[in-house]
């Protein structure tokens, strides 16, 4: 058994699940590869179970009722030949033959190196958020929260409605920064109302503005952490500490496709065609912009994958968002004191175990991976790359298959065959 | 609390040999936790380390599940019988 469509659309978040719908209703044969159990991508995830959101309900239903199919916990690892892509599904793998492509494999959390970052129990802002929407046990536990902009809040909420202790949020921005982004919010209502439910949420909770997390601390796990908060340093207790800063986006497969990229960003035109024939980007990919941006980019690839007329609204709407997305970057910008925090000790590549002390003398991301084996190991530079392009300026290189840690029998697969059996002992 | 426990009945898994009973739903990450310790793996000095992104980026929550090794866990939901061996 091979897979063949007409569109493959490789996440299932909302942009992807926008395209897949709306492609799959005009008669194409489509395909939905995500690296997630169910459907949803990290916005909507556990909402395929619990279906509380009603947007996301919405789109779901839509999606289920469309005739597209869902292969969960698919990994693309290589795409060996324009229009196949091989992916890995648990201990099997299989290739796809498309004609058309939809990226929209979103966003990752921007970590930055601190003393202390890789005791168990620092994670991400959305990573903690995340594995609380999965079970993770919260209930009674004690959570400082650093980073920037509005996920900080989303985060807070959530870890508070499971039970959990949400002590601090420190936000990177300055106070001027923080006060201008919420003032264009009138510009977005949806936005507005967002952000004020969440502040009620939590109106107990100490927040400040010019506030950074300087080192986690503990033996085996965190135990505690120093912050900065306006120039005083702070010390508090906690069980979990988050921290992360803004989002940037998932760009190793389009890189792998040959896509161009820009600023951080896939480049694409008015259709939302890559540089690549025949293969979209949306969502996240074209710069962070959160759900609308997803919903609205993932359903004009969509229209314009299966040739169908976009309507007029939908372009208008795509204006509007694409001014909020900018306006979120500049309010997201990493302060440059975060660049500092790391010490020569402090590890930058958490899979190699590679210190900071070791990139002395490197000047771009190849010598690095070269003399210091930076982005080697099991996550193939996903976090280091970011933070080194933070910390030093050093700018994404291009990505090699596989872009994941693959088996042997994977690769060997032909794009013509597909092995249902386990391929770990070939 | 926990809506996404409520539909269905709970599973039993084994996590470095010993039975855990957790909600339907859950992550083997999620799991791992909620034994009370956490951690998954152990870089290469030896030290613990336990799950951070939470959504398949950054490796550091790889465990051994039923037999195929470094398999990310806060992408496994849990289900009966399934074996999780970590190596921290």
């Amino acid at each position: 058994m091979r897979e063949t469509c007409d569109l493959v659309v490789i996440g299932a978040g909302p942009g992807g699940l926008a395209a897949a719908s709306v492609a799959a209703e005009a008669g194409l044969k489509v395909l939905v590869l995500d690296a997630q159990p169910e459907p949803g991508g990290q916005v909507w995830r556990g909402e395929a179970r619990k279906g509380s959101n009603r947007l996301a309900r919405r789109w779901l239903h839509r999606f289920a009722a469309s005739g597209a199919r869902f292969r969960p916990g698919a990994r693309v690892i290589a795409a060996p030949e324009r229009g196949v892509l091989l992916v890995e599904e648990g201990a099997s793998s299989f290739a796809v033959r498309y004609s058309r492509a939809v990226l929209a494999t979103g966003a990752r959390e921007r970590f930055l190196p601190f003393p202390g970052w890789t005791l168990p129990g620092v994670m991400g802002v959305s990573g903690l958020q995340v594995l609380v929407k999965d079970g993770f046990p919260i209930e009674g536990k004690r959570v400082v929260l650093a980073g920037t902009g509005p996920l900080l809040l989303a985060a807070a909420a959530t870890i508070h409605s499971h039970g959990g202790d949400v002590l601090f949020i420190a936000d990177q921005a300055s106070a001027a920064n923080h006060w201008s982004f919420a003032l264009q919010l009138w510009r977005h209502p949806s936005k507005l109302l967002q952000g004020a439910a969440l502040t009620a949420k939590l109106v107990t909770v100490p927040t400040s503005t010019e506030a950074w997390v300087l080192a986690a601390e503990g033996s085996d796990r965190v135990e505690s952490v120093r912050l900065s908060v306006r120039g005083r340093e702070e010390h508090l207790r906690c069980d979990y500490l988050g921290a992360a800063y803004g989002l940037v986006p998932n760009l190793e497969l389009p890189r792998l496709l040959g896509c161009a990229v820009s600023d951080g960003a896939v480049v694409v035109n008015e259709r939302l065609e890559t540089r690549v024939p025949g293969v979209h980007a949306v969502g996240e990919l074209l710069g962070i912009g959160g759900v609308d941006q997803a919903l609205v980019t993932g359903e004009l690839a969509g229209l314009v994958a299966a040739e169908q007329p976009v309507p007029p609204a939908l372009e208008r709407s795509l204006q509007g968002i694409r001014t909020f997305a900018a306006h979120l970057a500049r309010h997201d910008t990493p302060r440059d004191e975060l660049r500092r925090l790391a010490t020569p000790d402090t590890l930058l590549c958490r899979c190699e175990d590679v210190p900071l002390s070791a990139l002395e003398g490197c000047t771009n991301l190849r010598e690095a991976r070269l003399y210091a084996r930076v982005g080697m190991g099991a996550c193939q530079g996903r976090t280091c790359g970011a933070a080194a392009q933070t910390l030093f300026g050093w700018s994404g290189e291009d990505v090699r298959p596989p872009c994941l840690p693959a088996r042997i029998g994977s690769l060997r697969l032909s794009p013509d065959v597909s092995s249902s059996t386990p391929t770990r002992e070939s | 609390m926990r809506e996404a426990s409520s539909k269905k009945a709970p599973v039993t898994l084994r996590i470095n040999g010993h039975a855990v009973t957790v909600p339907a739903g859950t992550s083997v990450a999620a799991a791992l936790a909620m034994t009370g310790r956490f951690i998954s793996r152990a870089d290469l000095s030896g030290r613990p380390r336990g799950p951070m992104c939470g959504m398949g980026v950054c490796f550091e929550c790889r465990a051994t599940i039923d037999g195929v090794a470094e398999t990310l866990t806060c992408l496994v939901p849990c289900r009966d019988d399934l074996e999780v061996v970590t190596d921290g």
